[in-house]
């Protein structure tokens, strides 16, 4: 039991993939400046981590070892592309927003490295879990920064007005900085800093 | 190593392929039709923007407001409209590439890199009575990586530029994908797209339009990051409005 527990949570504040493992910062400064896409991405990305680690896992006593990053690479490829083509169907004009950022999933770090660090040597529902549990880590710190970034950037949140823009008539002069994709780092540093200071474990001893 | 024999290797790689290829192939088939679906009213919806009946990113009735718009097959080399094809049933970027409907295009006139242009094209019209008030004018040209796909909206004088946007493109976002930053497409209204004889005249330039120059109607700023891009748009814009595009169509709707 601890063991499904520590596949599933871990991931989330622990050993976070953005802030701890510092991996899939591209995609953190790309799709965050609104919280529409940040959401679709997150749940694009939680969508491909877990079943490329479930798929990944089942067949992992079979992958013969010369080809099997191409085998991972294949089956996280077809998942991006599916999820794509759903969006493609289903969220239009959040696709078109996404553009590439949907197909670059596939070169997200995070999913590549769960594949290769824990599928390949643990069972599907664990590795399932580890999946889910990094997706949603991942997504914690996606929506932390988007959220940041479109009510000060642009006043609003999911598009709706939250602080009335001055050259709208309102009081919020817009930060323009905060659209522009640099701020993102900002803010994952913010986020490292405070996850640190809370669990101090994290923070490497002195040499 | 039982896994590591190449029997097996192949095996694992053509087993992986198959059944990845199924999900990949069962989606895109299963999808396409929707897909077309949101393609065709996303175009309506940039054509009302290119009208100016509706906002960027507004969530309006777009097939309500569509009836507003009028279009017509127009037949490019002569400039005359084709009463016997309704603008519905013709697909242009099917016939580019049928050869019985579409003419090779010498490569010195090539400069929007689209190799064959087809016969007619639709060309679509916001009218106040018999009156046109905007043209709206279906454009496409290579870019860096992609061809891309606008809509050039004049005004009644058929020179005056009132809009002009990418619908459909795949440049780098943040660098040539900024030709959909609305902020550079306003740079676009008021520019005089034709000069004195009617020939297309607009230019991208290489950072600031000085506006005391007497050229400067006719230029746009560059994107900074996007020069291919930004030149493909200039091409894509002087072919489409030279004597291989809409050319003649747009000399005799300006007597």
């Amino acid at each position: 039991m601890s063991k499904v527990k520590e596949a599933l949570f871990d991931p989330i504040f622990k050993n976070n993939p953005i802030a701890v493992q510092v991996l899939g910062i591209c995609s953190v400064l790309a799709v965050t400046s609104k919280l529409e896409t940040t959401v679709t991405m997150c749940l694009a990305v939680i969508f491909v981590v877990t079943l490329s680690n479930l798929s990944i896992s089942l067949i992992r006593n079979h992958i013969p070892s010369s080809i099997r990053m191409i085998v991972q690479m294949t089956i996280i490829a077809s998942l991006v592309i599916l999820v794509d083509q759903f969006l493609k169907a289903y969220a239009y004009e959040i696709s078109k927003q996404l553009s590439v950022f949907v197909g670059l999933i596939i070169t997200n770090c995070i999913i590549m490295g769960r594949a290769e660090a824990y599928a390949m040597k643990n069972g599907p529902w664990l590795s399932m879990l580890d999946g889910l549990g990094n997706g949603i880590g991942y997504s914690i710190v996606l929506l932390a920064v988007g959220f940041v970034r479109e009510l000060l950037g642009s006043g609003k949140l999911l598009g709706y007005v939250v602080l009335p823009l001055t050259i709208d008539g309102g009081w919020y002069p817009a930060n323009g900085l905060l659209l522009l994709s640099p701020s993102a780092f900002f803010l994952i540093g913010f986020f490292i800093w405070g996850l640190r200071t809370w669990k101090t474990e994290l923070v490497e001893k002195e040499n | 190593m039982h896994n590591d024999t190449i029997g097996k290797t192949v095996g694992v790689a053509a087993a992986v392929c198959v059944i990845c290829s199924i999900f990949v192939s069962g989606a895109a088939v299963y999808l396409k039709p929707i897909q077309e679906a949101n393609k065709t009213l996303d175009v309506k919806r940039n054509i009302l923007i290119a009208a100016g009946l509706l906002e960027e990113g507004g969530k309006t009735d777009v097939g309500e407001l569509f009836e507003q718009i009028d279009s017509a097959v127009v037949d490019l080399a002569t400039g005359e409209f084709v009463d016997d094809i309704a603008a519905e049933d013709f697909d242009p970027r099917r016939a580019a590439k049928d050869p019985t409907q579409s003419v090779a295009i010498d490569a010195g006139d090539d400069i929007a890199g689209i190799k064959r242009r087809s016969n007619y094209r639709v060309v679509y019209f916001l009218k106040d009575g018999e009156k046109i008030k905007r043209i709206i004018l279906p454009v496409y040209g290579k870019g860096l990586w992609s061809t891309m796909y606008g809509l050039l909206a004049l005004d009644a004088d058929m020179t005056t530029i009132k809009s002009f946007g990418f619908y459909e493109h795949a440049e780098t976002p943040g660098l040539g994908g900024e030709i959909d930053n609305t902020a550079w497409k306003a740079l676009w209204t008021g520019k005089i797209a034709l000069d004195a004889d009617r020939q297309p005249a607009v230019r991208v330039i290489r950072g600031h339009v000085d506006k005391n120059s007497p050229e400067a109607v006719h230029q746009v700023d560059g994107l900074s990051g996007a020069t291919i891009t930004g030149r493909g748009v200039e091409n894509l814009v002087r072919f489409w409005l030279g004597r291989e595009g809409y050319g003649p169509l747009l000399k005799k709707l300006s007597m």
